[in-house]
């Protein structure tokens, strides 16, 4: 086997910059556009009813619209016969069943209940806190973690991957309108675990190279590292993402969004773990005796 | 010897996995469709005569029964299919009649000598199976609410017993304040109240010339009162949904004034949310007489709708609380009756009035606690503020013709379904404070198999594709590593079954991540072989090094990841806490399985073997 020899680290520059593009990008729709957060989150209900034959959407609108429910937003859900209702928040106990059998009021329309879903609107919002807090949780987590078994520098290269790929794959979101439900937050967390994963294996490798390497330069180093690990990056991500590929087609529509939000996170994780983390690592100068401590020839010299 | 195990680790390997299989097998076997059936009372018991009527009921009906056996719980209905399961509820139901319990559920068909090991089918969340999430609030402060109230009057009674005059008692804002024109008045309420509320703080004030006694619960009093009626409303909710007929239902506290209650197969999502959310209850008043003071008495509206109206007296006899039985029945007309038992107490209290009240009316008041949301703005905000009231109205008027004891019946109800409710309720006992429902989901049972039959497709093409892959690319090691990813499944359903975890789909999600994921370790230690033999070293000694040093850094790589996951779970809610699971279980399996049994195999294969040719 031939290990590649990729300059990788020559990219610096170029990689910096796309990457930074990406960021702002992300954090511009942020800001502007927001996410399209999901019931979860906001709050509403949901009904989503399966028809034998496909309904007119127009016509289920204008059936709901009689019957005194406006503000309704109808669409279709995986399949022309689903169809999904959603409300702002207007809750009755019942007002589930009260559509249902709207719905099924007319006249011989053959409609069965898939599922419904009611989220006060103060749950909506400890979700949304309970979510964040636990992103900055398992960040913070990490970063003692790397800190610990590698060093400061390694752990703040690694976790500024991790922001680089949460942010990215946030922006992805919102610049597509997808919505965004608990699963997705479930999925960037997996993100965050998984790009983790890949950055720590090369992080693995740049420790072991200065122990072993040590007439060569940070620079060529971590080019080398990353060239050596390059082979089991890759394989990984691709066996990933065969599956997820697959999830994403087979998996239906309940959790399209979350297959989305791996896919999507696990590609940038991939390219962050090559590029950034690196690339942090150098910024920040790592030596080597960032990893192995200098001998402690002082103690000695005090002795008569 | 390089890259040979001892026996015994062969042979722990060996054990591991079989137990993994033994345990991982009651999975394969599908769940029949099934009626539970039960008695909440002593009176009944489910034998083989009720499992008989249960049967000729059934045969009679055309509905096709697979078994019936008695368990310890009950008795259990098989049947082939969800449809005749459906079908044959109402028709078991009314064959039994009242007193037993007929439940939908699913029950596992693992074979006994299985079962007997404690093996079992992993739980499948609602997701997949169908049913009814519902997330409860305890309003709390309508409990303390509550409670102050009802010692605002015994305060009044002590007061007025030791001759202390106050001129007015006010709650506001869960501050009860008693004004005094003197304050010699002030200071002796405050000694007496002390002595024997000690569970309030007192504080006095002087207001132009009035003197305020202001009463307020200390936290530790707040506490367990509002500790007390999240207990009550749990138990409470327990035994309503017990009377529902719920197979494995789940009702549980979540934090500090929430509860969760899950119930998987239940189609009547309405009625199962009026028998939940009920505030129903009952009291017992005398009919005022003509003669009785203004104050004493309050006037009701008749609940048939007839616009009669009623005075009734405000002390009342007893409450719903003191029904220690409660059954429905029709009376000699055919109207809907519901049969009260009283316990020893109520019974007691209720003959004592009612001997000295031969030939007046008494009045039975339902009552029930709402709620009406609405939503203001504040700070910008669309807040939503909930204001409770009560609702009461007289289900009858009847005269006593005799002392009423123990039992008794009440009539004047709408329907049969509504004396049936009743009776639910006065048996299972009422809310200790009002609750609010703050998320409901309702998955249909059509939905939970059709996720169910994406999953376990997506899992298998899954699986499949990542198994090409490693062959191709690994060739012979691919091979070890694929029968890895294999015995990694099974154990982790294994694990999953023996934690008896809860799978969902996010949690197949998991496991089809994880099956990418596993073969990882396998990949880092068959690319670290690969370079050594790269760089010249003999054979064995490529194996033997490039387990080594992977080791650390598939370590590093994994526990971070399992860290992430637990968060996930910590922070997670149903679903999504599916999906921690299967991933934290998945990396915990998937170490052992990608670092000792590949490495088992190849040592097999190729230890202690000179000079073989590696196919990797």
């Amino acid at each position: 086997m031939k290990v590649t020899n990729i300059p990788f680290m020559a990219m610096r520059k170029i990689v910096a910059v796309f990457s930074l593009t990406l960021i702002l990008i992300s954090l511009g729709s942020l800001a502007t556009k927001g996410l399209q957060f999901g019931l979860d989150f906001t709050g509403g209900t949901l009904i989503e009813v399966s028809y034998k034959e496909a309904p007119q959407l127009d016509d289920v609108r204008a059936l709901l619209g009689e019957n005194g429910y406006s503000d309704v937003v109808v669409q279709n859900f995986g399949s022309p016969t689903d169809v999904v209702v959603r409300m702002a928040n207007s809750y009755t106990a019942t007002l589930g069943d009260e559509v249902l059998s709207t719905l099924q009021n007319n006249g011989t329309t053959d409609v069965s209940l898939q599922r419904s879903e009611f989220v006060g609107a103060q749950v909506g919002e400890e979700l949304r806190e309970q979510g964040g807090l636990g992103m900055l949780l398992a960040l913070a987590i990490v970063m003692i973690y790397v800190a610990v078994r590698f060093q400061f520098k390694f752990s703040v290269a690694s976790v500024a991957a991790l922001i680089h790929d949460v942010i990215i794959t946030l922006g992805f979101f919102s610049i597509f309108e997808v919505e965004f439900d608990l699963t997705v937050l479930a999925a960037l967390l997996a993100v965050v675990g998984y790009s983790l994963n890949d950055t720590i294996v090369v992080c693995d490798r740049i420790r072991e190279n200065f122990r072993i390497m040590r007439d060569t330069k940070p620079y060529d180093l971590v080019n080398d590292s990353i060239n050596q690990t390059l082979d089991r990056t890759l394989i990984t991500s691709l066996t990933t993402l065969f599956v997820l590929v697959v999830l994403f087609v087979m998996g239906g529509e309940a959790i399209h969004n979350f297959s989305m939000a791996l896919l999507v996170g696990i590609v940038i994780g991939t390219y962050s773990s090559i590029f950034v983390a690196a690339n942090l690592l150098l910024a920040m100068d790592v030596k080597r005796e960032d990893l192995i401590p200098a001998p402690k020839a002082e103690l000695e010299d005090d002795l008569p | 010897m390089l890259n040979k195990y001892p026996l015994w680790k062969y042979l722990l390997i060996l054990l591991v996995l079989a137990l993994g299989l033994l345990y991982a097998f009651p999975n394969l076997y599908p769940d029949d469709p099934a009626l539970q059936l039960s008695t909440q009372k002593a009176t009944a018991v489910v034998d083989e005569q009720a499992l008989q009527k249960a049967k000729s009921a059934l045969s009679k009906a055309n509905i096709d029964l697979k078994e019936a056996e008695l368990t310890s719980a009950g008795g259990t209905l098989r049947f082939n299919s969800g449809e005749d399961q459906l079908a044959a509820k109402p028709v078991v139901a009314a064959a039994l009649g009242d007193d037993y319990v007929t439940a939908l559920n699913l029950v596992p068909t693992t074979p006994e000598w299985l079962s007997s090991l404690g093996a079992g089918p992993a739980k499948l969340g609602l997701d997949l199976r169908g049913g009814v999430h519902f997330l409860l609030e305890v309003d709390t402060p309508a409990a303390l609410k509550q409670k102050l109230e009802v010692s605002s009057s015994e305060m009044k009674a002590v007061l007025r017993k030791d001759r202390v005059r106050y001129r007015s008692v006010d709650i506001e804002d869960g501050v009860l304040s008693i004004r005094f024109l003197q304050q010699p008045d002030l200071a002796s309420a405050e000694t007496l109240l002390k002595k024997d509320f000690s569970e309030y703080r007192y504080a006095t004030r002087q207001d132009g010339s009035d003197f305020y006694l202001d009463v307020s619960f200390t936290e530790a009093a707040k506490k367990e009162i509002e500790s007390y009626a999240l207990k009550q409303n749990l138990t409470t909710l327990r035994n309503r949904v017990n009377e529902l007929g719920v197979a494995e239902p789940l009702v549980q506290r979540q934090g500090s004034n929430r509860i969760v209650v899950e119930l998987p197969g239940v189609q009547d999502t309405a009625a199962a949310k009026r028998i939940i959310g009920a505030t129903a209850n009952l009291e017992f008043h005398l009919e005022a007489g003509l003669d009785s003071n203004g104050s004493d008495v309050e006037t009701l509206t008749f609940r048939d709708g007839s616009g009669r109206t009623a005075r009734l007296e405000r002390d009342l006899i007893i409450t719903g609380d003191s029904v220690s039985d409660a059954s429905s029945s029709f009376d000699e007309n055919g109207r809907p009756q519901v049969n009260i038992s009283l316990d020893a107490k109520g019974g007691k209290q209720m003959s004592k009035v009612t001997r000295s009240a031969v030939g007046r009316n008494m009045g039975v008041v339902f009552i029930e606690h709402k709620s009406r949301s609405r939503f203001v703005e504040k700070d910008g905000k669309m807040e939503e503020v909930r204001r409770s009231y009560s609702e009461k109205s007289i289900i009858s008027l009847a005269t006593i013709q005799t002392t009423l004891g123990n039992s008794f019946r009440i009539t004047g109800l709408d329907s049969p379904r509504e004396s049936s409710e009743l009776a639910l309720l006065l048996r299972a006992g009422a809310l200790a404070a009002p609750i609010y429902f703050v998320e409901e989901r309702t998955i249909g049972p059509s939905l939970g198999a059709e996720n169910i039959k994406l999953g376990v497709d997506s899992a298998q093409i899954g699986l499949l594709v990542v198994m090409v892959f490693m062959l191709l690319y690994y060739k012979v090691f691919g091979l070890f590593a694929n029968i890895s990813l294999a015995l990694n499944i099974v154990l982790l359903m294994a694990c999953m079954s023996l934690l008896s975890a809860t799978l969902t789909l996010p949690g197949i999600a998991g496991i089809v991540l994880t099956m990418g994921m596993a073969v990882d370790a396998n990949v880092l230690i068959f690319s670290r072989i690969k370079e050594e033999l790269a760089s010249g070293v003999p054979n064995q000694q490529a194996i033997h090094s490039g387990f080594n040093r992977a080791f650390t850094t598939i370590f590093d790589a994994n526990i971070t990841t399992l860290l992430v996951a637990v968060i996930l779970f910590a922070v997670g809610t149903g679903p999504v806490k599916g999906f921690a699971v299967t991933l934290s279980l998945g990396i915990l399996t998937s170490m052992f399985t990608a670092i000792v049994v590949t490495r088992a195999q190849v040592n097999l294969v190729y230890g202690g073997r000179k000079n073989k040719k590696l196919y990797i």
